[in-house]
Order: structure tokens, then sequence, then C-alpha cells
């Protein structure tokens, strides 16, 4: 039996198994290692943003930095390694621990001074796009033998296709996420304060370290995003990445994730992002639909969801109603 | 640790807000096993002496004992360290998660370092066993009724604490049945040895269950006595300060038989909503209270909506004057000249942030319409005129709305709807979670305004208070309109017969 609360979940995957059937009905070679790897490896760096973003709106959240916070990152690595010829690790190292200070300090704004994340990301998000371009406008290349080997890694599916370390740390990311979301204290209280920020606060959840905690979380994997998007481009650069932050948010919705907070699945993001990939692939392979449809698709999907969650609160507080009734 | 010690003894609690005092000298001795309920008007002070014994808020004088040892709880969570758990009577637990996650929040059952769902799946249910709950721990809070969520926080609060169980409101949401299942889990704990805190408006209730009550008024103590030998009168004294006056049905028999000759000037016929309310017939006379009693679930609060046009009708023709109209929207059933104040006075019908005057004058500026504003001076004269005939305190119309008491924040809504000088007014539990003293002006309030020849339909909850003010009442069970009671025939009795004889033909 499927309860209601995952039914936005199996219908993202119903909706994804149905569009990819289609899709190889046209094209049979979309049904290809080579297809489903590209496709991996392609939306890796959304894919880890998105994690974080799952998690900022399970709480009820937004955070608008993101695509920002991906450019400053890829910049800064740039610089750091192309330019200045420090070692990729340590560029790294200084990126995660810079855009996760800059999440948790998000966090603590939200927390501590009653400010809407709306509000406080939106302002992270002019920062860190400035701080992209105060370190520099142009696109800086970038050239390590240890970045070549990360992107000359892979593991080879039958079929031809390439398992890309980018794509095993989206998928690392994922299962992780995942393990956070549904096994961890933290999990359950990112949840709960979703669920209701006062009634979380009553039954003793830390509401404060647990919100500076998700907002650090997404500033990571932003960053990490960040490097996993130097490394598909081989570059870091300013402009890059712009509205990220909303292809983020999309996968999460269409992965079934209420967008008031409280309910939804990390796998849930996972469909999303594959949906997103798969919309992109097929206009690759039709040729000759404009790029933007993926947009419009995008969008239809956006507002079948919204409906579909709207229908299926409509359905249980209906279904409650008659619970009462029956026990009068 | 000596038992001649209370369980929880507080001494000279005070606490002020702003300068303003709130609790003066307050003294609370609970003892082990006990059912104790706490009593008082609204701003009596109840909530804020139960936030300090909780750890929600600080107190500025006293002392407080948890079995002999000074405690001091800065918050929720250490208060549940030491052993006080609370209940809320809203902000209770989350819906969105499974009563197992509800149960076990902040505290999970873990594996290396994960959370051990089997576990704590076994856990739930052993632990809801003791209360007589065989459910489905895994499904979803929001998919069990209001009763069964209230046991599941007793549960928690009980699991997590052990000692002191406090209640705030526990039975305001719950039908008679519920309220009886609840009561047997608070017997079971008192005799497992629980001091229990409870605070209800309910009378009856206090007798039904509690031991002993403490009785505040405006911040201070008015004393703590046995229930067994403390008459209802005098506890009602007590909490009120002077004699309750009584509320007769003088002049009625006379009136009615004026009523029910003259031609009903609001009629609707086959009234109805599918999923909602079957098709009824409704006449409303001038002068005339007609009351609508059922359980919770059984229409009430649909009909109204019906009425006001907030639901659609899908059958069935209203008239009114011999002329159908079409009660599509409020915005219709306001021009047709109804009123309504809705049931949850906090989320549907008050702007907390308005003051009282801007409050007063929303309907009548709904019904001129938004391009013809009311000027200040008006909106000052309108709200000076229902302050005073009211008698809404304090007696300031630029005070936000938010600051007044239940039973103030009613009045004001009431003087809303009676600024456009309706026809009809509908009244969705018009005394809900208010006090004694606000109670009683507004049902004579309700008998004034019919005395004027005012429409109302007020919907309650509370047999007694339908039964004095109402000429007919109207009994809904299961979403049909099943009864009508005129004259002699509105009692109590009468009422509760005609739900009982349906539920048992059902």
């Amino acid at each position: 039996m499927i309860h209601t609360r995952n039914l936005p979940f199996v219908t993202t995957l119903g909706i994804f198994v149905i569009a990819y059937a289609l899709c190889v009905l046209q094209f049979p070679n979309m049904l290809s290692t080579r297809v489903i790897g590209n496709l991996l490896t392609d939306n890796a760096f959304l894919g880890i943003a998105a994690v974080g973003m799952t998690f900022v709106i399970l709480s009820g959240g937004i955070d608008l930095s993101i695509g920002s916070v991906i450019a400053f990152t890829s910049v800064f690595v740039a610089v750091l390694v192309g330019s200045l010829g420090v070692h990729p690790l340590i560029a790294f190292a200084a990126v995660l621990v810079i855009s996760t200070l800059f999440g948790s300090l998000m966090g603590a704004m939200i927390r501590y001074l009653g400010i809407p994340p709306f509000v406080v990301t939106l302002a992270g998000m002019f920062l860190a796009r400035g701080a992209a371009y105060l370190i520099s406008t142009e696109s800086v290349p970038i050239s390590h033998e240890m970045i070549d080997a990360i992107q000359g890694f892979y593991f080879r599916f039958p079929g031809g296709g390439r398992l890309t370390a980018l794509a095993m740390l989206m998928l690392l990311v994922f299962i992780v996420g995942a393990f956070i979301a549904a096994r961890t204290r933290f999990g359950a209280n990112v949840y709960a304060i979703g669920g209701s920020q006062q009634s979380a606060e009553l039954m003793g959840v830390p509401v404060g370290s647990t919100t500076v905690g998700i907002y650090a979380l997404s500033g990571f994997l932003s960053g990490l995003a960040g490097i996993a998007y130097t490394l598909y481009t081989s570059s870091g650069y300013s402009l890059a990445t712009v509205g990220v932050e909303l292809d983020a948010i999309a996968a999460v919705v269409i992965g079934g994730t209420l967008l008031t907070g409280g309910v939804g699945l990390v796998a849930g993001t996972f469909i999303g992002i594959l949906i997103q990939g798969l919309i992109q692939t097929y206009i690759v392979f039709d040729g000759t639909l404009s790029s933007w449809w993926t947009k419009i698709v995008i969008g239809i999907l956006l507002f079948v969801f919204i409906v579909l969650q709207r229908g299926i609160i409509w359905y249980s507080n209906r279904r409650l109603a008659e619970g009462r009734l029956k026990e009068i | 640790m000596s038992d001649k010690n209370s369980l929880l003894e507080a001494r000279g609690i005070g606490k002020a807000f702003l300068g303003i005092t709130a609790l003066d000298g307050v003294d609370l001795t609970l003892e082990r096993g006990e059912i104790h309920a706490l009593l008082g008007e609204n701003g009596a002070g109840k909530s804020t002496l139960i936030k300090i014994l909780t750890g929600v808020y600080s107190r500025d004088h006293g002392t407080m004992r948890l079995e002999g040892a000074e405690v001091t709880p800065s918050s929720v969570a250490e208060a549940q360290g030491l052993g006080i758990g609370t209940v809320y009577q809203e902000v209770n637990l989350l819906e969105n998660l499974t009563v197992a996650e509800n149960l076990f929040l902040g505290r999970q059952p873990r594996r290396f370092g994960l959370i051990d769902r089997g576990e704590m799946r076994r856990r739930s249910k052993t632990l809801l066993e003791r209360y007589g709950l065989d459910i489905d721990v895994d499904a979803l809070l929001s998919s069990y009724s209001v009763a069964v969520r209230q046991i599941v926080a007793i549960a928690r609060a009980v699991d997590l604490s052990g000692k002191v169980l406090v209640l705030d409101e526990p039975t305001a949401s719950l039908d008679a049945h519920e309220v009886e299942m609840l009561f047997a889990v608070l017997r079971r704990l008192r005799e497992e040895g629980l001091g229990i805190i409870i605070i209800t408006h309910f009378l009856n209730q206090v007798y039904a269950v509690a031991d002993r009550v403490t009785v505040l008024r405006n911040g201070r103590l008015v004393g703590t006595r046995k229930l067994a030998e403390l008459p209802r009168l005098e506890l009602i004294s007590m909490m009120l300060g002077r004699e309750l006056q009584h509320i007769t049905r003088e002049h009625q028999a006379q009136e009615e038989t004026v009523i029910s000759a003259a031609e009903a000037p609001i009629r609707f016929s086959g009234y109805g909503k599918r999923g909602s309310v079957a098709p009824f017939d409704l006449d409303i006379r001038p002068g005339e209270v007609v009351g609508v009693a059922g359980l919770l679930g059984s229409g009430r609060t649909e009909t109204a909506f019906l009425l006001f046009g907030i639901d659609r009708a899908d059958s069935g023709t209203a008239t009114v004057d011999n002329r159908e109209v079409a009660l599509s929207s409020p915005e219709a059933a306001i021009a047709s000249g109804f009123g309504f104040c809705p049931e949850e006075r906090k989320t549907d019908g008050i702007i907390g942030d308005f003051s009282v005057a801007d409050n007063i004058a929303l309907a009548v500026q709904a019904r001129q319409g938004w391009a013809k504003p009311i000027s200040s001076r008006e909106k000052a004269a309108l709200a000076e005129n229902f302050i005073k005939s009211l008698d809404i305190r304090p007696a300031d119309a630029d005070r936000q709305m938010k600051f007044l008491s239940g039973g103030n924040q009613q009045k004001a809504i009431l003087a809303r709807w009676l600024a456009t000088e309706p026809r009809l007014l509908i009244l969705d539990e018009p005394t809900r979670g208010i006090d004694i003293g606000a109670h009683a002006e507004i049902l004579k309030m309700i008998e004034k305004l019919c005395a004027d020849g005012m429409s109302l339909v007020v919907i309650s909850s509370e047999l007694e208070e339908l039964t004095a003010i109402a000429h007919r009442v109207i009994v809904l069970s299961d979403r049909k309109h099943i009864a009508e009671l005129k004259g002699d025939q509105v009692t109590a009795d009468n009422i509760m017969q005609a739900i009982a004889t349906r539920t048992e033909a059902a």
C-alpha cells in the first residue's frame, strides 16, 4: 500500500518511467548506457546542489544563493589552481570551508535575527556573485595533472557508457543525503522544523543549531557543486550558473517535496534531476526543437506537481473528515 | 528523598510583562497521584503560570520545588529532563511525521549512529498499548482523529518526563466520547502516581476528573479546594468574584406564537451541497434565534458556510423577501443582509495587527465597496458607539486587536457585523474559549438583538447555551438535518435524544 505522503514521489517516478519509455519508442538509441552516463555527468553539479536545496526546502526555507556560490567557487578554484598554482586539494578544501561558513552565517541570520530565508539568501546571492566578479570577470582556464586525472577517470558500462568521477560524486552525495534525511536525528529535526517550527521547538528540537546546520549543509554542497562544475568545464567563470538555484528548486518540487516544508524525499530530487536531464537529452536527439523547450516542459511539470500536491492535501483532509464521521 | 514533600510546590510565583503584572504571588501544590484543575477566566494568569512551570517563561519572584529540591527550568527541554511534561491544546505534535516519529523525536533509538526504525516502531507499539491504542504507528499523525493525537501527545510527554503532566485545554476540540477516552487515560496515569495539572473551561469535566482545583483571578490566587467539598455555584463565584447571573427564557413563550405566525422572509429550500450537507429546508423569521446542534463533524459549520455563501450550494434555492438570491460568495450574502462570525476567531475572524476601530469598520467598508472609503471620523464614531454598547474592554479604539482578550475580540467581531445592520447574523460557536463573564454577556446580547428584530442562526456545541437562547433548534447528524425542535421541545435531553436515535438507526 502506498502511503499518501509517498504519493508525489511515486507519481514522479511513474512520470519518469513513462516519459523515458516514450522517448525510447521514438529514439531507441536513448536506451543506452552512453546516454545515461552522459545524463548523470552533465547534471552532476546541479544534482549535488539540489540535495542541499532539498534539506532547505524540507525545513520550510529557501536558498537563493546556490548559483552564485557555485560561480564563486569555480572562479576561486580556477584562480587559485590555474593562476596561482595552488594544489587543487588545498583549493578544494579552502572553498568548501568558505562556502560552509557562508551557509552557516546565512542560517544564523535567519534563525537569530528572524529574517526570512528568502531575504537573507537573496542578499547572499548578490554577495557571492559580486565576490566572484571581484576575483575575475574573465573565464579562467584551469589545468593540473590531478584535475586531468579526475576528469579522465571513469568506469565503463557494458554498451560503451561511462560512469565518470563526477557522476559517482553526485550519486554518493544523493546516497549520503538520503541517509542523513531518513536515518539521523538531524534529518528528523529537519522534517520536524518543516512541519511546524513552533511545535518542533516545544518538543525540544534544537531549532537553532539545526537551522544553522541546514544552511551550512546547503553551502557546503553548493561549494562541492562548484568544484564539480569547475571539473566539468575545466574553467571558472563568474557569469556562469546564473539561475541554477531555480533549476534546483524545480528538481526538488518535481521530486515531490512540498514547498511549504515537512514532506519529501531526497530520492525524489534525484528523479527530478533525471527528468530535467531526460528532457534535455530528448531535445538533443530531436535536433529541431529549441533548447527553451526544456524550460517550457519544466514549467508545465511544476504546475502539474503543485496542483497534485494541493489535490493530495484536499484528499487526505476529506478522508480524515470521513473517518471522523464513521467514529460518530 | 522524603515522602512528606509534595511532588511539585510553587510558592509566591510572580511575573510581569513590560511592567504589567501577570502573576502576583501565586502558590500551587501538586501531590503524587493527583489530578489538579487550574481554573480562571481569560487573563487570570493560568497560561502564564503553566509556562513558568514548564520552562517557557522565567519567573520574576517565588520558588519552585520538585520533590523537595529547588528547580528553575529555563527551557522546555530542561523541564522535560526534570520530569515536567506538557501537552498543549493546539500547537501539539507534528502532523507531517508518523506516530512513531512523533513519539521519539529527539530521542530516537539508534544503531551504529543511525536511527533504528524497526526498534522505534516496536517501542511505539508497546508504549501506545499501555494507553489502549492499537494503531499503525507508521501512518502519518494527520491521519488520526484529534483524540488519538492528544493521547499520542500525552504518551510522549509521560514517557519523556514521568513525574508531572501539564495539560492545557486538552478537551477543547474533542466530542463527549473522546473526552471520556482521554479521562480514562488520565485516571490510569493518576493511579500510577503521576501528578497531573489540567486547564479547562468545562466545569463538568473538572468535576468528572479532578481531585482538587486551584482558582486564579487577575493574576492572583483565589484559593485551592477539594472538589468533593466544593459546590458548583461556589466554584463559579470563586472564578468570577461575583454571583453568576442566570440566563432565563423570559417572555419567550409569548413571542413564539407571534413569530411562527409571521411569514418567513428568509427561506432556504432543498438547500445542500454534495459531500458537505444533505439538502435541507430552513425558514428564518425576524426576531428569531435558530439554534444548530450536533456533534463535531455533523455538518454544523458546513451549514453555516452554505448559508453565508462560503461554500456554494449545488441544490435548492435561497429566497429573501420572495426574491430568489444566488449566494455564490460571502460578498453576495453580505449584499442580501447576512453576517457571519466564524468559529476560528483567531484565524478567520480578526486581523490582529489592525486596531479595534479598523476591525469593526471592515464589514461596513466591504458593504460600501472599496471605492468609497470610510472617513476616520466615521470610523471613530462607529467604534466608540460599539465599544460603549457592547462594553468592549479596554475601551480604546486604537488598541491593536491582538492585545484584547478572547471575549472582547468576540465582541468586536460582533460589532463589525452589527455595524452593517444585518437582518440575519450567523454565529458559529460564539462563546468558545471565552470566560464565563463574557459568555453571559454575549448570550444576553444575542437575546437583545433578536428582540430588536434581527434573525440569528447560532451554532453551538454547548447544549445549555442553545436551549437558553434558541426559539428553535435544528439538530444535525451525519451531515443531515435530522430534527427540528420548537418551543417547549427545546431541551438538552431532546437534542441528545434526537442525535442518539439517529445514530442507533444508522
